[in-house]
C-alpha cells in the first residue's frame, strides 16, 4: 500500500519524514506542557486551565466544554502567545550563541525520534517495526546524540553573560555527563540477554521489544520484572538527563531564578521547553521498549498475538495503528509519573545530586552489570 | 531554659534509599490528585458572605423611603484615605422631611480611596452609611470609580430601622406644641 | 552524492580545526572542536562505520567537549588577549604542516592500491565483527589501553587530592607554634609591662 513511498526519490522522503518529526513531536511536546498544567493543578487541588475558548466553537454541545475543562484551547493561546510575544536579546549577551543556543537545543531532541521505533506489523510472517531510521546500533545511536542536549545549556549558560544562567550550565554540564555513565551501565544487562551467544549481535531497540515478546517464561516477561534494579537506575538517570525534578539542577527556580534560560524569552525559551518535554517523551519512549515491553500491551502477550485475535494480522496498517496506540498509551502513562514525581519531591540539593550519581548509582550500576553478567551466562548455558 | 539535647537517631537504611519516603509521597499527591478540587470557580460559585462584612461603603433610606444621611460631615473628616466628599444641602420646607433641615447635595465615595475600613460606619450618628455585601467593584476609568450619590443610594437600598429618631422628635415637638 | 558528501564533510572538518586554532576566544574553540568531532563522525557514517561513528559522537562529542567547556567556564578564562600565534607555535606549525605536506606528497605519488572495486560491506560494519575483535585478536591491547587509563585515573587523583601533612602528629605541631609566636611577637609589650609588677 505504501510502497510508493519507498520508490520516492531520497531528497524527498528524508525532508519529509523530518517535516513529520516536527509536525509530531511539536504537538505533543506542547501537550504534554497542558498536561503538566492540568495534573500540577490536580495534584495540588485545583482544577487547571479551564477557561479559554474560541467563540466560535463553544456552541458546539458536549465536545466544545469538554475540551474547555481540559484546557486544549489554553494550549493554542500559550503557541499563539509564544510566537507573538516580544522577543527581546539582553544588550549584555553573546548574541551569536545566546541565538544558537535554543536552535541547538532542538536538533537532539527531534533526532533521536529517528531511531526510536514506536509500532510493529506483521509482513509476510515477519514483524516490520515502524520507525524512521532502523540501525543495528539504535540505543547508542540515541545516547550519542542524546549527550549532544548537553551543550544547547551549556551555552545557553554562558552566552547569557550572567551569573544565574552561568551557574545552571555548570551545574547542567556536570550533571549530565555523572549520570550518562550510569545509564548506559544500567542497560548493558538488557543487551547482554538480548543477544544470546550465537545471535547476530544488536543494540537496536526493535530485538529488545523482539526478546520480550518470546514464548515461555523468561522470554515473555518484561525487563522492568526481570531486571529490576537496572530499571530503576535508568530511571533515575532518565530524570537526571532530562533535567526533571527532583533533579532539575540546571534550573532550579529556587535558588537559581530560571537556571541556564534565565534570560530567555517568548519563542526562544518555548524552544528550550519543547526540546525539554521531546527530551522526556524520546526518554519514556526507550525505557518502554527497553523495560516495558513495547509495544505489547501485557506480560506474555505479545502483539502479534492480540492482533490475531482481533483477526487485524493481515492488515498490517491496522495492525500497525494498533501496536502505535498501546505503545503511545504506555509512553503517555510514563510520562505521567515524571509529571508526577515533579509534583511530588523536592530538588535534591546540588552535593547530593553529585553524591547519588557518583557514589550510589554508578557503584550499583555496576554491581549489578557483573550480577547480570553472571547470572545471564548461568541461565543461557 | 534548659537545654535538652535531642539525640538524633542514625537513619536506617531505608530512610537513606529514600524510596519508601519517595512512595509515601506519591501516594499522598495521588490521593489529592484524584480527590476533591478546592478551588471555587468564582464568577459562577460566590463565596459565602459572612455577618458584619465590610463590603462597598453605600448610603441607605430608612424604611419611610427618607434619605438616613443628614450631611453631618463626621464621615468626611474621619474617614482615613479621604475617600469622602460631601456637599451639604438645605431640605425645603415643603418637603415631608422638612424637620430634618438637611441632606447631602453631593455625596461621593472615591473606591480608588477607599480602604474598607468602615469608620464611616462606625461613626455616623444617622445610621446612614453601611459597609455592605458588595465586594467587586470595577471600571473602566477613575472617574467611574467615584460612586456618586444615586449610585450609593442604589447600592445601599433601604435598611430596617429600629429607632425612627426624625420622626419621635418630629412627634416630641409637635407634642409639646399642642400643650 | 557519496563523493559531494565526502568533499562537503572535509572541507567542513578541516574550517572547523582551522577555527579551533585560530578562535580567540576558548569557547568558540571548544564548539569548533565539537563541529570538527562531528564531521569527523559523518566520514564515519559514510564508510558504513555506524558503531564508530556513535561512539564518537557519544564520548567526544557528547562528554570529552562537553568537559573541556566545563573547565573553561570553571576556570572563567576570557581569553580574549591571547595571540592566536607567537614565534615558536608558528614555526611549529610551519614545520608540522611541510611534515604532512610530505608525507601526503609521498603517499600520493609512491603508493599503489591495488585498484579493488568498492568493498561491498566494511568488515568491522556490524557490531558482532566488532565484539569479535576486540575481545580475540585485539584483546591484549584493549586490557592494556585500559589499565594505562586506571593508571592515569589513579594518578588524577593522587595528584589532584590534598594529602594533609596535619594528620601525622609531628607536623600537627607546627602550625600553633608559629601562631604563638606571632602572638608573642604582637603581645610583647603588654606582656612585658605586666611582669614588670611581679619581678620585685
Amino acid at each position: 500500500m505504501f510502497d510508493f513511498y519507498f520508490h520516492l526519490p531520497l531528497w524527498i522522503r528524508m525532508p519529509a519524514q523530518g517535516l513529520a518529526v516536527i509536525l509530531v513531536l511539536f504537538p505533543l511536546a506542547a501537550a504534554c506542557s497542558m498536561a503538566e498544567r492540568k495534573i500540577c493543578a490536580w495534584i495540588q487541588g485545583r482544577p487547571g486551565p479551564n477557561r479559554t475558548i474560541p467563540p466560535w466553537i463553544a456552541w458546539v454541545p458536549v465536545i466544545a466544554p469538554i475540551l474547555q475543562h481540559l484546557g486544549v484551547f489554553q494550549l493554542a493561546a500559550d503557541g499563539g502567545k509564544f510566537v507573538f510575544k516580544e522577543d527581546p536579546v539582553p544588550g549584555h549577551v553573546n548574541k551569536f550563541y545566546f541565538i544558537l543556543s535554543p536552535i541547538l537545543a532542538m536538533i537532539p531532541a527531534l533526532t533521536t525520534v529517528a531511531i526510536v521505533p514506536f509500532g510493529a506489523y506483521l509482513s509476510e510472517g515477519r514483524l516490520v517495526p515502524i520507525m524512521l531510521a532502523n540501525v543495528d546500533i539504535g540505543l547508542l545511536a540515541v545516547f550519542a546524540v542524546s549527550s549532544l542536549g548537553v551543550y544547547s545549556v551549556i551555552l545557553a549558560g554562558w552566552a547569557s553573560n550572567s551569573k544565574y544562567p552561568f551557574l545552571g550550565s555548570v551545574r547542567a554540564s556536570a550533571q549530565l555527563i555523572s549520570y550518562e555513565l550510569s545509564m548506559t551501565l544500567s542497560v548493558l544487562p538488557v543487551f547482554l540477554w538480548v543477544n544470546a551467544p550465537g545471535g547476530h549481535g544488536t543494540l537496536s531497540l526493535f530485538d529488545v521489544v523482539q526478546s520480550q515478546s518470546q514464548p515461555g517464561f523468561l522470554g515473555g516477561l518484561w525487563f522492568i520484572v526481570f531486571m529490576p534494579l537496572s530499571a530503576f537506575i535508568f530511571l533515575v538517570a532518565l530524570f537526571a538527563e532530562t533535567n526533571r525534578q527532583p533533579f532539575d539542577m540546571p534550573e532550579s527556580e529556587a535558588d537559581l531564578v530560571g537556571g541556564f534560560h534565565t534570560e530567555y524569552g517568548a519563542f526562544k525559551w518555548s524552544l528550550f521547553f519543547v526540546a525539554e518535554y521531546c527530551h522526556m517523551i524520546v526518554g519514556s519512549g526507550v525505557f518502554v521498549l527497553l523495560f516495558l515491553g513495547g509495544w505489547n500491551p501485557l506480560p506474555w502477550l505479545p502483539l502479534a498475538t492480540v492482533a490475531d485475535w482481533l483477526g487485524l494480522a493481515g492488515i498490517p496498517l491496522a495492525m500497525g495503528v494498533l501496536g502505535i496506540v498501546i505503545f503511545l498509551g504506555k509512553v503517555a502513562a510514563f510520562i505521567f509519573f515524571f509529571m508526577w514525581v515533579r509534583w511530588t519531591l523536592p530538588r535534591f540539593r546540588y552535593d547530593q545530586v553529585m553524591k547519588i550519581g557518583w557514589q550510589r548509582l554508578l557503584p550499583l550500576a555496576i554491581a549489578n552489570l557483573i550480577f547480570y553478567a553472571l547470572a545471564i551466562a548461568v541461565i543461557q548455558k | 531554659m534548659a537545654v535538652v539535647p535531642v539525640p538524633r537517631k542514625p537513619l536506617t537504611f531505608a530512610e537513606r534509599t529514600y524510596l519508601p519516603q519517595i512512595a509515601g509521597g506519591l501516594w499522598t499527591t495521588l490521593k489529592h490528585f484524584v480527590g476533591p478540587k478546592d478551588t471555587m470557580e468564582y464568577p459562577e460559585q460566590r463565596p459565602a458572605i459572612p455577618p458584619n462584612y465590610r463590603g462597598v461603603p453605600t448610603l441607605v433610606f430608612d424604611p419611610h423611603g427618607r434619605e438616613k444621611c443628614v450631611s453631618c460631615q463626621l464621615c468626611e473628616f474621619v474617614c482615613p484615605p479621604k475617600a469622602i466628599r460631601i456637599t451639604p444641602g438645605e431640605i425645603t420646607s415643603d418637603d415631608p422631611a422638612a424637620h430634618v433641615e438637611k441632606r447631602p447635595q453631593e455625596f461621593e465615595i472615591d473606591m480608588l480611596r477607599c480602604i474598607y475600613c468602615g469608620l464611616c460606619q462606625e461613626v455616623c450618628p444617622e445610621e446612614a452609611i453601611f459597609l455592605q455585601n458588595q465586594y467587586s467593584m470595577t471600571g473602566l476609568s477613575r472617574a467611574e470609580m467615584v460612586n456618586d450619590k444615586q449610585r450609593l443610594y442604589e447600592l445601599g437600598g433601604t435598611l430596617p430601622d429600629a429607632h425612627f429618631k426624625w420622626d419621635k422628635k418630629k412627634a416630641a415637638e409637635e407634642h409639646s406644641h399642642s400643650h | 552524492m557519496s563523493a559531494l558528501l565526502f568533499n562537503f564533510l572535509a572541507v567542513f572538518i578541516v574550517a572547523c580545526a582551522a577555527g579551533v586554532v585560530l578562535n580567540r576566544n576558548a569557547v568558540a574553540s571548544a564548539l569548533c572542536l565539537l563541529l570538527s568531532l562531528v564531521g569527523v563522525a559523518g566520514l564515519f557514517v559514510q564508510l558504513d562505520a555506524f558503531l564508530l561513528a556513535a561512539l564518537l559522537v557519544f564520548v567526544y562529542a557528547g562528554a570529552v567537549v562537553a568537559l573541556f567547556l566545563f573547565i573553561i567556564m570553571l576556570l572563567d578564562m576570557q581569553g580574549g588577549d591571547r595571540k592566536p600565534f607567537t614565534g615558536l607555535t608558528l614555526a611549529a606549525g610551519t614545520l608540522a604542516f611541510l611534515l604532512l605536506a610530505g608525507g601526503v606528497f609521498s603517499f600520493a605519488a609512491h603508493a599503489r592500491l591495488p585498484a579493488t572495486p568498492a568493498p561491498a560491506q566494511a568488515a568491522g560494519a556490524s557490531l558482532q565483527n566488532y565484539a569479535e575483535l576486540l575481545f580475540t585478536t585485539y584483546l591484549l591491547p584493549v586490557e592494556v589501553v585500559g589499565f594505562l587509563l586506571l593508571i592515569a585515573m589513579l594518578g588524577v587523583i593522587v595528584l589532584s587530592k590534598k594529602f594533609e601533612p596535619e594528620l601525622e602528629p609531628g607536623a600537627g605541631s607546627q602550625k600553633p607554634d608559629v601562631r604563638s609566636q606571632m602572638s608573642d611577637a604582637g603581645n610583647r609589650k603588654p606582656e612585658g609591662s605586666q611582669e614588670i609588677p611581679n619581678h620585685p
